[in-house]
């Protein structure tokens, strides 16, 4: 086990130099930059700003300066906010996407598997229909849709949600919902095929010739295998459910970190763009080895890699 | 089972820990004001990048700032209002401007003088402090300003602080508009002490640390949320102040914003959808429409070959039906004969727009006949033989409606094959500048009270010259007009804008327009000419 966690988080810090290196790479390559703006910045100005953030110095020194920050953990100053740095950023918009992000990933469990569970345990009778109906709607109806339809209709119409914020508990309806809606259909339907199949394995028709109670059967030996399907979903649907979503936080007017992944792009704010992009990498990388540890808890098959 | 406690026992803790902190959060963005009445609610747009007057350099930071820093002058719809300065002259040479203070205190509550200024400009023009908005000094005409911009020294600037209270500005040349200019925030002071108390810029958002000297001062900065602003008890002007403070949000959703104001949980937003605009204005007593000073245009490549014939550029821009276009967009946009905007008034007190006339060019689709005159007797008779070209804008929906309008119009009328291609801003901008494309939208909006301020980028060698339009004549008379003031200053800029007209090497389309959407209950609030938001003379009705 301990070996196995020393060889992940090796190959994540190999992950992590890749990717910097490309994200940097990318950004710079792309035309226009961080001070391109419609009225002119006289030359010295400019030469003045690019020394200010060391753009000046060649690209490879640019990045190596940029890795020996990064391993004290100093993201660097945003380029589109003067004298906030991104860690900053970071630290404040952090607290509400997670919020929300974690509410609507228990929304997505607590609800998702069990409807797909039930889905598949009564194949083709009218809940079953319903259920997959709803979830297509869930995946092919986009989230800004829902996000503003839900303005509309229960913060300006019928007055039950505020208009944006999460000043008070029911602000976090509208952004759950939003953001639950594509993984909550998507979880579902992936109970549902993942349980139809293990349904007509061999094992179960043992379990239950043995006399094992049905609830036991579907609850305990059905589900184990299963959910590992789900599970292999959810790790990183976690991960991308927590750090923020641009579109939901956008409509909601939520200050969270979300945005930032989209305006640093389009502001070529370098620092940031490289700034949350580590940090959703690491984030990511992280869910992905908690659920490769989660498949040894769920499936007795499965081993920690070269220790057996 | 073991497993799966610690495990549920792991997500319950982390839900505990990400929503135990909320209460003190919910202190800081909740509604900590004692006097709600009193307390204007504003929808500031984007979070701003500064709030640091010399920083600055868009719009959002400085709708703040004009809340919380006062300049020498104050313009509230085009009427000047002494701030700082109680009362100024000018030399009879025109040459030196003279501002006499008025005693004011900074919000920190120490005394605020001549020096404070100067202080503020030189940090303004000094490349070190790498402002962005520092080109404006070249508009200002200040003895060794823009040299200093550009590398020269402060010491040589024409800017002193005679005493406390009288501060000297030496002009190079005669320049009318100059006080007016003055009112812009670059030109608001900035307190020498508190800008050094940390790193660059860190001070403007820290309300500890932000020293400002406006009818509000800073008391609460969110990322990406928002921002709270009290009256100053310190502000020159205090007892006119009636709102006890500001709560200000950062939300860019126009249909978010929108919403929120029809659930009056706003008093004033910046914009609406555009969707919405044409039934607003309308029928909504609540919605303003203000003119902008700015022109939306096309670029042509003026250094192609098929953009050299005069005859075809001028038959571009008659074949096209601008108040066709203005009525689609329908946000209160004024279809454009020239380049100058309504608003600025001439040696006469008359208005620069009406004076200068059409130049031959109709807002309608009523000269597509002499369009096509044209175009045949540049040897292209109903378009046949002009080669197929694109018209780029950056990627936006407004943009697109009206290149597929003006696409559409210039197929129907003259005949010609165009594409149209977007891009993204920050591209587009280098696109254009490095001269990659055939038609290009181009937009300038400007800083001061003089037409000279649009017609300026269109000489040679400025850097907005996208068409890279070079008459030696132009150049001369805006030269001239730079020199001379009254009735010499604005014939140079008649003139001027005359040959503009004549060569054609933009075709212009409509004089934007400004919108907000404005609560019954609030009074008293104004905005510049340039746009910019004032709420110090604003109060809430109960």
């Amino acid at each position: 086990m301990k070996k196995y966690l020393i060889s992940r988080v090796f190959s994540m810090l190999v992950t992590i130099i890749l990717i910097t290196a490309l994200t940097f790479a990318m950004m710079h390559s792309i035309p226009g930059g961080p001070f391109t703006r419609e009225k002119a910045i006289p030359d010295e100005i400019l030469r003045q700003l690019n020394a200010k953030y060391n753009l000046d110095d060649p690209l490879i020194i640019q990045y190596l300066d940029y890795m020996k920050r990064l391993i004290r953990f100093d993201l660097g100053p945003s380029f589109s906010k003067v004298g906030v740095s991104v860690n900053d950023i970071i630290v404040a918009g952090m607290p509400a996407s997670a919020r929300i992000g974690l509410l609507a990933s228990i929304v997505i469990i607590v609800l998702g598997i069990p409807l797909g569970i039930i889905s598949a345990l009564k194949q083709n009778k009218p809940i079953d229909y319903l259920v997959m109906f709803m979830a297509t709607l869930g995946i092919t109806i986009p989230s800004f849709v829902v996000a503003t339809l839900i303005i509309y209709f229960f913060a300006g119409k019928l007055g039950w949600l505020p208009s944006y914020g999460l000043a008070t508990p029911l602000g976090y309806v509208g952004p759950v919902i939003a953001l639950s809606g594509f993984s909550l259909s998507f979880v579902s339907r992936l109970t549902r095929s993942s349980m139809l199949e293990v349904m007509r394995q061999d094992y179960i028709r043992t379990a239950r010739a043995n006399g094992i109670r049905e609830l036991s059967v579907i609850g305990w030996h059905a589900m184990k295998n299963a959910l590992i399907p789900v599970v292999t979903y959810l790790g990183p649907m976690i991960a991308a459910i927590l750090t923020g979503s641009f579109v939901v936080e956008r409509i909601f007017a939520i200050p969270g970190i979300g945005r930032y992944f989209v305006d640093s792009v389009s502001n070529r704010d370098y620092t940031t763009i490289m700034g949350v992009t580590v940090f959703y990498a690491v984030f990511y990388m992280i869910m992905v080895l908690l659920v490769d540890i989660a498949y040894v808890l769920i499936d007795p098959r499965i081993k920690f890699g070269s220790e057996n | 089972m073991k497993k799966y406690l610690l495990g549920l026992f792991l997500v319950l803790g982390l839900v505990a820990a990400l929503f135990g902190c909320k209460k003190t959060d919910a202190a800081g963005t909740g509604a900590q004001t004692t006097d709600l009445t009193r307390y204007m609610n504003w929808n500031i747009g984007a979070d701003p990048k500064t709030l640091d007057p010399c920083l600055n350099g868009a719009s959002d930071g400085g709708d703040v700032i004009n809340q919380t820093f006062e300049g020498l002058v104050r313009e509230k719809s085009g009427k000047l209002y002494p701030g700082i300065a109680r009362e100024w002259s000018f030399s009879p040479d025109g040459l030196t401007l003279t501002f006499r203070l008025r005693e004011s205190k900074w919000s920190d509550g120490t005394p605020l003088t001549a020096n404070d200024f100067v202080y503020s400009w030189k940090r303004g023009m000094n490349p070190a402090t790498a402002s962005e908005y520092s080109w404006i000094w070249e508009y200002t005409n200040v003895v060794g300003a823009f040299d200093a911009v550009n590398g020269g020294s402060l010491d040589a600037v024409g800017i002193r602080a005679v005493d406390d209270l009288t501060l000297e500005v030496k002009l190079m040349t005669p320049t009318d508009y100059i006080v007016s200019l003055l009112s812009f925030y670059h030109f608001m002071p900035t307190k020498q002490a508190a800008v050094e108390r940390g790193a660059d810029g860190t001070w403007a958002k820290d309300p500890a640390a932000a020293v400002s000297n406006g009818a509000f001062m800073l008391t609460s900065y969110r990322i990406g949320e928002g921002l709270t602003l009290v009256k100053n008890p310190n502000y020159w002007n205090a007892a006119a102040v009636r709102l006890a403070g500001i709560e200000g949000r950062f939300i860019d959703a126009e249909s978010t914003a929108y919403q929120a104001f029809l659930a009056n949980e706003f008093d004033f937003i910046p914009n609406v959808p555009l969707s919405e605009v044409p039934r607003l204005i309308a029928e909504d007593d609540r919605f303003f429409v203000y003119p902008l000073l700015g022109t939306y245009y096309y670029n042509f490549n003026m250094n192609l070959p098929m953009f050299q014939d005069v005859r075809v550029r001028r038959a571009m821009a008659l074949a096209i039906d601008r108040e066709e276009i203005c009525e689609t967009l329908g946000a209160g946009q004024v279809p454009a004969a020239g380049f100058v905007p309504p608003g600025f008034l001439d040696h006469q007190g008359k208005d620069f727009f009406e004076t200068a006339g059409m130049y031959g060019f109709a807002t309608d689709g009523s000269r597509v006949a002499e369009a096509q005159r044209l175009l045949a007797e540049a040897g292209y008779p109903n378009g046949q033989g002009f080669p197929a070209f694109s018209l780029m804008y950056n990627t936006s929906e407004a943009h697109m409606n009206v290149a597929q309008l003006v696409q559409e119009q210039l197929r129907v009328n003259l005949g010609l094959e165009i594409t149209l291609e977007n891009q993204e801003w920050a591209v587009f901008q280098d696109t254009r500048k490095a001269g990659n494309y055939q038609v290009a939208r181009g937009g300038w909006l400007t800083d001061f009270m003089d037409p000279m301020g649009l017609l300026s980028i269109f000489t040679t060698g400025n850097a907005y010259n996208d068409p890279k339009y070079n008459n030696p004549e132009y150049d001369t008379l805006l030269s001239q007009a730079a020199r001379t003031r009254g009735q010499e200053h604005f014939e140079a800029l008649y003139k001027a804008q005359t040959l503009l007209m004549t060569d054609v090497p933009v075709i212009t389309v409509y004089h934007y327009a400004d919108m907000m959407f404005a609560s019954p209950k609030l009074k008293g609030w104004d905005r510049s000419v340039l746009g910019t938001a004032d709420f110090t003379g604003a109060w809430l009705e109960p």
